[in-house]
């Protein structure tokens, strides 16, 4: 293999005593020493959370306490990472949501595989899931990584919207326009 | 192989490119053969034309002639025959192609048509598509996309209907989907015979409903669920299990008779979740029967045939049972015409009496025959039988309670059910190789588990002698080998000519050795089947009766 050899200048006397490359790295010290710190105490102490930030996705329920998912399966179908796994299932017709006829029996994020690009969130024609702010997620063993239903709707909690579309169709069905 | 008649063709214009199409046929066909979509929902090839959706609307046009002299009044400008434009849009399913016939299917007055007849459609249509088990293969939502407004004007209530209307012990109704295009109710008058759908109510109230005290239960209801251009229609046992878009689509044949309906397979990742008419126009058009449809389910069946045991052990054991002499072989007119061909090979190789099971049952005149085996022509062609099966073996039985009989091979059959005893059964070594387990299975000193059609893949002939081929469609189960390669191991390993067990290499040797399957092979078979040269069996007596695209051949014949 063939090589150059570089042609290296040699040391200024300034260089060589080594004093300005001390002082320059001081002043920068000295500079830092007076200023607000940079850092955070990082378990104890939390950085701010920006909005549209994207952590982890749960489910959540509208202020009814209603399940928002009806196990559409958009969101397990566009998982780059096929993190999600949803076993659809019927809602039982003397349930009082029976009128949304479909809801998810079981739903699995893996967030081993998952990658926090908010793809789930955009396609949910329900806005049923939604990337919260927690960022930091942990565990012993891959099963506890894998967020089944439950714990889901624990981490999503409620949103406050106003849509009701569900309300507003069984109010439909049992007092407007209605068919004889 | 019989060649249709060639049609008789007519020169259309469709969107200024002139095309011959075969006479008679509608706009939406003359249409689809040059590529051109033309939107429908109550057009279906197979039934008749109702013309209510309003979807299909084109423009017309006649060239023009002198009235008087019946001559061509030509266009100065382009010194071409003048076009006259019929100035309203016309159904395009209504309306069958005559010579000269000048068509637009993507001028503006169309496009608006199609605009105005999807928003009449969707202002009642409620938002379901994420709980509606169409979405993904719904008609609206694509004509939605190509001709919706994409908000609605409407802001009047929407129409309630009833959402969970059961029609049958299949099928259940949302009215609030159903656009009316009246094709079950068409599909239940012509093809089922089974007069029991219809509209009561008028304008925005119609609804589909059955003839009080009657239900959609006949045993074609789900083909309604198929042709439903929307997700009215749903079947109860798909409803809410899984999202079209995920389904992988395999080409299969419905084993339940000797029709050999065409079939698409759809799984997911192993499970398959239904099964549906593939079209053959000259086995099944577009339908086949529901009781085909839940075959499927033998593939997670409790009775299924575990393995047990390494193949090898078996085999080995087989082998030695086999050919210690006294063979009979009972082969089975499930099976495929590759393990039919093995089958019958080991038998001549062992010397041993051949037969397979006959199954009759009574016969619907549509799209299920009297004769149950999908596969008893199979068994003629491959010459692992020379005569028409009978449903009890006594010849066998005969042979077993003389002694003649040491050892019996049955491929998937169940001795029992054919008129055997329990005790003549223990009288006898028997090897089994099949997927379900039963009391033959019990009772054998070898079983070796196999595949359902939906694991392995091969051919069957149907009542027509059509060679139809099958595609595994999901994974077999963990250790059960495919009944193909068991039967050319064992054919090996009793001392016969060795062949490849893979489809190649069978069908080499079946084209070599079968003179109506000379020059066949698997991979070149079309999807619609091949039909082979039946001469050779016209003379038994079949007990199919008249289906769909079936005739029986005629008494003369037969007697």
């Amino acid at each position: 293999m063939s090589f150059k050899t570089v042609e290296r200048r040699p040391l200024s006397l300034a260089e060589r005593t080594y004093v300005p490359q001390i002082l320059s790295g001081m002043k920068t010290t000295f500079k830092k020493m007076v200023k607000p710190k940079e850092t955070l105490n990082y378990p104890e102490a939390r950085p701010p959370i920006p909005p549209g930030y994207r952590g982890v996705p749960t489910l959540v329920k509208d202020p009814n306490g209603r399940e928002k998912c009806v196990s559409c399966q958009l969101c397990e179908f566009v998982c780059p990472p096929k993190a999600i796994r949803i076993t659809p299932g019927e809602i039982p017709p003397d349930a009082e949501t029976a009128h949304v006829e479909k809801a998810p029996e079981e739903f699995e994020i893996d967030m081993l595989r998952c990658i926090y690009c908010g793809l789930c969130q955009e396609v949910c024609p329900e806005e049923a899931i939604w990337l919260q702010n927690v960022f930091s997620v942990s565990g012993y063993t891959r099963e506890e990584m894998v967020n089944d239903k439950k714990r889901l709707y624990e981490l999503g909690g409620t949103l406050p919207d106003d849509h009701y579309k569900w309300d507003k169709k069984k109010a439909a069905e049992e007092a407007g326009n209605p068919h004889h | 192989m019989i060649q249709p008649a060639k049609p008789e063709l007519v020169t259309v214009n469709i969107d200024g490119q002139e095309v011959e199409v075969p006479k008679g046929i509608n706009v939406i066909e003359a249409a689809r053969m040059v590529g051109v979509d033309v939107p429908h929902y109550c057009y279906h090839p197979k039934l008749t034309i109702a013309g209510n959706c309003r979807m299909c609307l084109i423009e017309l046009g006649m060239p023009a002639v002198d009235r008087a002299t019946r001559e061509p009044i030509m266009d100065e400008a382009t010194g071409k025959q003048k076009i006259n434009w019929i100035p309203r849009p016309q159904i395009g399913c209504g309306t069958n192609v005559s010579p000269g016939m000048h068509i637009k299917t993507q001028s503006d007055m169309v496009k608006e048509c199609r605009e105005g007849v999807m928003e009449f459609l969707l202002i009642n249509h409620p938002l379901d598509c994420p709980i509606c088990d169409q979405a993904g293969e719904c008609k609206l939502q694509e004509q939605a996309t190509g001709y919706g407004r994409g908000y609605s004007r409407f802001i009047e209530q929407k129409n309630v209907k009833p959402k969970r209307t059961q029609l049958g012990p299949r099928v259940v109704l949302d009215d609030e989907r159903c656009v009316l295009c009246s094709r079950c109710i068409r599909f239940s008058q012509e093809v089922a015979k089974d007069d029991v759908l219809g509209f009561v109510d008028r304008g925005s109230y119609s609804t589909l409903t059955c003839y009080p005290g009657k239900e959609l239960a006949n045993n074609y209801s789900l083909n309604t669920v198929d042709i439903c251009p929307v997700g009215a229609l749903t079947s109860t046992d798909f409803r809410f299990k899984m999202r079209v878009w995920f389904l992988k689509q395999t080409n299969s044949i419905d084993t339940e008779s000797s029709v050999g309906a065409n079939t698409v397979v759809w799984s997911r990742e192993g499970v398959i979740y239904r099964i549906t008419p593939r079209q053959n126009d000259e086995v099944n058009d577009t339908w086949m029967a529901d009781s085909g449809r839940i075959l499927y389910k033998q593939v997670q069946s409790d009775d299924r045939l575990l393995p047990a045991g390494s193949l090898a052990d078996n085999l080995a054991a087989a082998s030695a049972l086999l050919k210690d002499g006294g063979v009979a072989v009972v082969g089975s007119g499930r099976s495929s015409v590759e393990e039919q061909f093995f089958t019958a090979r080991i038998a001549k190789q062992l010397e041993a009496k051949s037969c397979i099971v006959a199954r009759h049952g009574e016969g619907d005149g549509i799209l299920v025959s009297a004769d149950r085996n999908p596969n008893t022509r199979g068994a003629l062609v491959t010459g692992l039988i020379t005569g028409l099966p009978a449903t009890e073996l006594t010849e066998l039985a005969a042979d077993i309670d003389a002694g003649a009989v040491k050892t019996v091979l049955v491929v998937g059959e169940d001795l029992t059910a054919a008129g055997l005893s329990a005790d003549q059964l223990a009288k006898v070594n028997i090897v089994y190789l099949g997927f379900h387990a039963n009391a033959t299975s019990a009772a054998a000193k070898v079983s070796i588990a196999g595949l359902t059609v939906f694991e392995k893949s091969g051919t069957y002939i149907n009542q027509q002698f059509r060679l139809q081929k099958f595609a595994s469609a999901v994974p077999g189960l963990a250790g059960a080998t495919d009944d193909r390669v068991v039967l050319a191991q064992l054919l090996a390993a009793v001392g016969g000519e060795t062949t490849g067990s893979d489809l190649a290499s069978v069908w080499s040797a079946l084209s070599r050795e079968i003179s109506v399957l000379d020059g066949l092979a698997y991979a070149q078979l079309p999807d619609t089947g091949l039909l082979l040269d039946s001469t050779a069996w016209s003379g038994l007596a079949f007990p199919e009766g008249e289906t769909l695209h079936y005739q029986p051949a005629t008494a003369e014949a037969t007697a």
